[in-house]
């Protein structure tokens, strides 16, 4: 799974330097976020299913952190209505 | 390997198992022993954290993440005393009699379905949420719904003493859930009923079952196996497989029992479902209260069934299409969202179906048939037009492209809303209805149990959970999945008491 994660990484690192002659992460959010839209949408369902996999980490590591679940608004608590009141 | 005889063997623990387990502890008490082997471990009630990523790796399979063989689906099932009961809502639906006329399984009636099902209605303290517990998600969909010209129902829930946490797909904080573990499990033990946990079945064969005890994992959730870590030989005079739709066919594929019908692992059906997110102006109460109160039936005519929903905010983040300022949009107020799961009522057809790998882990195929995607488009279509009508401001809709609808398009929802946006890897579906793969039928050339959960040409083995279905249910499966089971457990008392085992 690492491994396939890192080279489909790869892959888009080299998709961006074609087409905007800069790494993925040198590049800028705009272009990030074409790049990827444009992968998503990509025919060859292998591609498709990467681009979901790498996303589903990122939120995995992200929308689980204290501070961030804390940030959006997120409150459910095992009180449920007791504690709203 | 240590060996022990057993008159009755349930393999699972959830709606199924539990419920087998329930109606045969009878047995037990009149001196037969009756053992339960589950997969997952007993948790502690304190043990239930509500931490998302937490709970997913201690409850599912796969922490949560079991993909179909094409990676498309994520395929949502719990290992634990009590199965999939422990992280599933509560709602508490009878079989429409259209599917169990369609399913056409001689001897089996609606009205039987009916009956049994009302037992377990009772016995789980099933009843309507009162309104002032319903939180604004759930009344902005009924408010919606009723706007939009769809008639919204509200679900009849399992629950007894229920706080609200909302934390329901994370196993109840509160134990107000009566799951099979709250109400079955522990009246079988107190019949004298052996539950043994972390005890996974490896195989079945004509003597029994043979069974891998595993020790705590260092970190995990759950208290240790009632029995010592090792290997087990169980000879026993009858075997009930309820592993669920998928654990049963592959225990049954990868045993390679003789004289096994070919059905096994086919008619495998999901109601692949999505989740719709909607965006309010203002803030509205959604994770607090039981998430999922009402539900809009176009099962019937148009193939799909509309429910509310509330998830947590990895999954909902994973829910959501798009990346960067588009996906942040939704994300960055998590108050303000509304939610809908969208479910399509698919179709066994012949290449979807449960087989094994090389190692026996099971592999499920699942092709997205046309019909379905159509399902998929007309329900997220209808789901925007109720999320409207509450007053959204913008919809999150997967195929749609761009995903996001302002309000400002809502009169073009079939113009954006297309089949040809359903591109399966972009979209994240899901299911927790598994269904199918150990059906029921008339012979061995068309299915793999008769109406009692006999294995057609193996009468010591019996199949006892949601895997018996021949085709999709169309609603929440677990009131049938233990009328179902109610029946296999009347079959297995009446063998007793004939002297046939």
């Amino acid at each position: 799974m690492t491994r396939q994660l890192e080279l489909f990484l790869r892959v888009v690192d080299a998709l961006s330097s074609l087409r905007y002659r800069r790494s993925l992460g040198d590049s800028s959010l705009d272009q990030r976020v074409r790049l990827l839209h444009s992968l998503e949408r990509a025919p060859l369902l292998l591609i498709r299913r990467g681009v979901w996999g790498l996303r589903t980490l990122v939120f995995m590591g992200h929308y689980t952190q204290p501070s961030v679940v804390d940030r959006i608004g997120y409150r459910a608590r095992a009180a449920g209505w007791d504690a709203r009141r | 390997m240590t060996a022990l005889s057993r008159d009755v063997v349930i393999i699972g623990s959830g709606a199924g198992g539990g419920t087998v387990a329930s109606r045969v502890a009878r047995l037990a008490a009149q001196g037969h022993s009756v053992l339960v082997l589950e997969q997952g471990p007993r948790f502690r009630d304190d043990e239930f954290t509500g931490q998302e990523v937490e709970m997913a790796g201690a409850l599912y399979a796969d922490r949560g993440g079991f993909l179909t063989a094409d990676g498309t689906m994520t395929l949502a099932f719990a290992r634990g005393y009590g199965g999939s009961t422990i992280v599933y809502t509560g709602t508490s639906l009878t079989a429409p009699e259209r599917v169990i006329r369609r399913w056409d399984v001689p001897g089996l009636t609606y009205a039987d379905v009916v009956e049994r099902s009302r037992r377990y209605l009772v016995e789980n303290n099933v009843h309507l949420l009162a309104p002032d517990r319903l939180n604004d998600n759930n009344q902005l969909f009924l408010e919606g719904a009723g706007r939009a010209g769809f008639r919204a129902e509200q679900f009849p829930l399992n629950l007894k003493g229920c706080r609200g946490s909302s934390l329901c797909n994370l196993g109840c904080p509160n134990a107000a859930k009566q799951g099979t573990n709250r109400v079955q499990l522990p009246n079988a033990e107190r019949q004298g009923v052996e539950v043994v946990t972390r005890a996974e079945a490896q195989r079945v064969n004509e003597r029994g079952v043979t069974v891998r005890v595993t020790p705590v994992p260092a970190g995990a959730k759950g208290l240790p196996s009632e029995w010592a870590p090792g290997d087990y030989d169980i000879t026993a005079k009858l075997v009930v497989v309820a592993g669920g739709a998928i654990g049963t066919p592959s225990l049954l594929l990868r045993s390679r029992l003789p004289g096994l019908p070919h059905g096994v692992g086919r008619r495998f059906t999901a109601h692949p479902a999505l989740v719709l997110v909607g965006q309010h102006p203002r803030p509205i109460s959604n994770d607090v209260g039981h998430p999922k109160s009402f539900f809009v039936d176009r099962a019937a005519e148009e193939r799909f069934v509309l429910e509310t929903c509330m998830y947590f905010p990895f999954v909902t983040a994973k829910s959501l299409t798009g990346f960067g300022p588009d996906h942040g949009i939704l994300m960055r107020d998590f108050s303000r969202l509304q939610m809908i799961l969208v479910l399509a009522c698919d179709r066994a057809i012949p290449g979807n179906r449960v087989t094994v790998d090389r190692l026996g882990r099971p592999v499920v195929h699942y092709r997205y048939t046309p019909e379905v995607i159509d399902a998929i488009v007309h329900a997220t279509r209808a789901a925007a037009k109720i999320f409207f009508a509450a007053g959204t401001l913008r919809v999150h809709a997967p195929p749609a492209d761009p995903p996001l609808i302002e309000a400002a398009d809502r009169e073009r929802l079939d113009e954006l809303i297309q089949p040809r946006h359903f591109r399966a890897g972009r979209i994240s579906i899901s299911s927790a209805h598994l269904m199918g793969g150990a059906a029921m039928g008339r012979t061995s050339a068309d299915s793999v149990t008769d109406s009692w959960g006999r294995v057609h040409g193996v009468p010591w083995l019996r199949v006892a959970d949601a895997s018996l279905f021949p085709d999709a249910l169309e609603i929440n499966p677990y009131v049938t999945v233990m009328a179902l089971a109610d029946r296999v457990a009347d079959g297995l008392l009446s063998d007793f008491r004939s002297g046939t085992l």
